[in-house]
Order: C-alpha cells, then structure tokens, then sequence
C-alpha cells in the first residue's frame, strides 16, 4: 500500500485538477449561452434570406443561375467546422472521423477535393494526413461575428463560382441540446435544397431590376450566410460538449478524491494500530 | 400618418426594427423610396444609408450593400453588416478608411486585392458620411 505522504499528494494533485476542470466547466456554460442567443439572433436572418431566395427561385420560372445548377463533379470542396482547442470530449473526433469516411469512400485520389478547415484541430489533422488544405481559419473568437468570417466564406463561394470546386459539402457538428450534438453533412452548393423548404405561399414579386441581377446578389449571400450559420452552431455544441466533458472530469475526481481518502484513512488507521501493538508489545516484553 | 413595419436584420442580429412613414435608399438601379402600400419588390442595395422617416424625423441605418424587400405589410433590409448612425464606430471607420487608402496606393488595379481595399474603402466613407450626416 502506498504510503500515507504519498496518499496526501495525490489528493491534493487531483484536487487541484478537479478545481481547474470545474472553472472550465463554468466558463464553457457561460460560453455557451452566449453561443446558443448568438445562434438564435441569426435565426432572424437566416430565416428572411431563405424565404427570399426561395420565393424567387420558385418563382421567377426559368431563372438559371451557376449556384442553382449541377455540372460534372471534377473536384470537390470540404468545408470543415471543429474547434481550436481540444477537452471537449468527442467533439472534434466525431466531425473529423466523419469526413475522413466519406473522402475514403467516395475519393480514390487526393486531386479530387479540397478541404477548407475552420478551426485548428481539423486543420492540423488533414494537413497531417496530407489531404489538400487550400484555406483555413484558426483562432477565431468564441462569439465570432459575420466580418470574421467574411474573407472565407466569400473565398469559398468564390471558389465554386470560378470552378474550382464543382460542389461544396459543409460539415459540422450540430447543437441538438447541452448533452447531444450531431455531427451534420450538408451540401452547401450547388443550392439544390430551395424547392424542399418553400413556404406555404409565395409572394410574387417585383424585381429591381431583375430576377437574375437578384440572384446574382442574393445566393452568395445565402450561401455565405449557410457557411456563418454552420459555424454558430458549430460554436454552441463546442461549448456544450466541453461543459460535458468537463462535468465528466470533475464528477471522475471527486470520485478519485474519495478513493484515496477512504484508503488514505484506511492506512492512517493501520499505521496507529500498529503503532499500539508495538507499545503494548514493548510493555508486555519489560514485565 | 400610414406607416409601415421595417427591420434592418444582419447575421449579428436585427439592427433597426420599427414602424415608419417611408424608407428611402439606394438600389443599385438608382434611388428608391418606399412609402406604405408598396407592390412587393426585391432589390439589391449599393453600400449607402437607408433613410427612415418618423414622425417628421429621419433616422440613418449604414449598409454594406445586400438588398430590400418589400412586403405588403413589411419592408426588410438583409445585409452582411448594418449600424445605426449612433452605433457608428467613427473611431474605427477611420481607421479603416486609411487602412484602405494605404493599401490602394500601394497596389496595382487589376488585383483582387485592390478590388477588396476599393469597396473596404466605399464601406468606411459610408459609416463615416451616415456618422456624420453629411448629405
């Protein structure tokens, strides 16, 4: 059995980790609030700007567009969403694994796609592996705003524009609730989805100056404004997956700490009684 | 007065949302004004203010560009980023207007970042013009 000093350290070693784990508990819920209202403020948009493409789409019959059509697939883009940082479970893992199946399914050569990585564990993951990064972002901000972002998303919708990519896949992991995230694939462009989402009626509108100027406009905004989307959510399960982790951590110390105090008494409580034997011992011996 | 709701809405949340006597702005085919009972529009907007009457005051919204849409009973301003004239950043904009001008002396005119410093440019003397509303 270990020693009583011994003992001591270790409890005081996992007491301090415990201490550290439940303050990054804490600053990844308050972290993740916000991530979830700032999802939400989005929602406002998100909602408008996909109304508005839809009902032209729709609408406007006979408008064609770059992004609203298919071409033959000669190169594809990933857009991958993970987190800067690691500790937060799974999080990362099951994003990456996810991409990293379905390039070995569906590519037999790396010439055939591009991986574009927001945050850094995804980035030095592909590059490892050797996977053409052609565009990453690291170090954005737990409350990223849209201008951070910008640059990448209209690069990346650019990218599509000019042929570079013939299609646009964006995965991420999506924030169901605190305890369960799930990672999403989504086929970003070309926008092939519109028709699915209609809503119940369709305004027919007047266009300054026309339906194919507004497109021109309007779908990398909307694609760009997918991408920003993908990303807050992204930022709300990171949160939430570390607040889980971290839970995790501090629930596993506190148990450790009451193992070791149960063994640390155990052996306090054998060193007395041996300690009494010999005394007694000692006594019995002088008489 | 007929008046009709407005909301100004980025990616970063709603800017602006209330009930107006008329909305003006400029569209990229030209100067629109939009007064209550208009037909349903879309358009796609310059980087400019949109101008927001009330109650016999007006109040200023800078835009980087996006567009308008006109519903029967709603206007909707969608851009990439929107402030009101008193959120304006002056201090900011400044900066990135001679960010902007220093980048355009230094680069030649066919690049892709000269494009990029043109309308970083057009998009700080707009915050500063709606700031200062100076018209």
């Amino acid at each position: 059995m270990a020693s009583l000093r011994d003992i001591k350290h270790r409890i005081a070693s996992t007491k301090k980790t415990s201490q550290i784990t439940k303050a990054m508990e804490m600053t990844s819920a308050a972290k993740w609030n916000r991530g979830v209202l700032n999802a939400k403020s989005f929602v406002p948009y998100m909602e408008k700007i996909q109304e508005v493409t839809t009902s032209i789409a729709l609408g406007a019959g006979g408008v064609t567009h770059p992004m609203l059509t298919h071409r033959p697939i000669k190169k594809t883009g990933y857009i991958v969403i993970t987190s800067d940082r690691g500790l937060a479970g799974a999080f990362n893992s099951n994003v990456i694994r996810r991409v990293h199946q379905t390039i070995q399914s569906r590519h037999k050569s790396n010439d055939e796609f591009a991986i574009i990585a927001i945050g850094r564990v995804g980035r030095d993951f592909f590059v490892k592996r050797g996977y053409n990064v052609v565009l990453d972002i690291v170090g954005l901000h737990d409350q990223p705003s849209f201008q951070d972002i910008k640059e990448i998303t209209s690069t990346a919708v650019g990218m599509f524009a000019d042929e570079t990519f013939d299609e646009l896949y964006l995965y991420y992991s999506h924030y169901i609730s605190a305890i369960s995230q799930q990672v999403t694939e989504k086929q970003l462009l070309p926008l092939t989805d519109i028709s699915a989402s209609a809503p119940h009626k369709l305004i027919s509108y007047e266009f300054e100056p026309d339906a194919e100027a507004i497109l021109e406009v309007l779908l990398p905004q909307y694609a760009e404004s997918l991408i920003y989307g993908a990303l807050l959510d992204s930022k709300a399960s990171e949160h939430a997956a570390r607040m889980t982790a971290m839970r995790n951590a501090t629930d596993n110390a506190q148990e450790l700490i009451r193992n070791y105090s149960l063994s640390y008494n155990r052996a306090r409580q054998a060193a007395i009684t041996q300690e009494i034997t010999e005394i007694v011992g000692g006594a019995a011996a002088l008489e | 007065m007929k008046t009709i709701k407005v909301s100004v809405v980025t990616p970063d949340g709603p800017v602006y949302e209330s009930d107006v006597e008329m909305v003006s702005t400029k569209a990229k085919s030209g100067e629109l004004g939009i007064l209550p009972g208009h037909v349903p529009l879309v358009a796609p907007l310059e980087i400019g203010s949109v101008r927001l009457k009330k109650d016999g005051k007006t109040e200023f919204v800078a835009v980087s560009g996006g567009f308008l849409e006109v519903r029967p009973d709603q206007v909707t301003v969608l851009a990439q980023s929107a402030e009101k004239s008193e959120d304006i950043d002056v201090e900011r904009a400044l900066r990135a207007k001679e960010r902007a001008e220093q980048r355009l002396r230094e680069q030649k005119q066919d690049n892709i970042d000269f494009k990029r410093a043109e309308l970083a440019l057009r998009r700080a003397v707009n915050r500063i013009t709606v700031a200062e509303r100076k018209y």
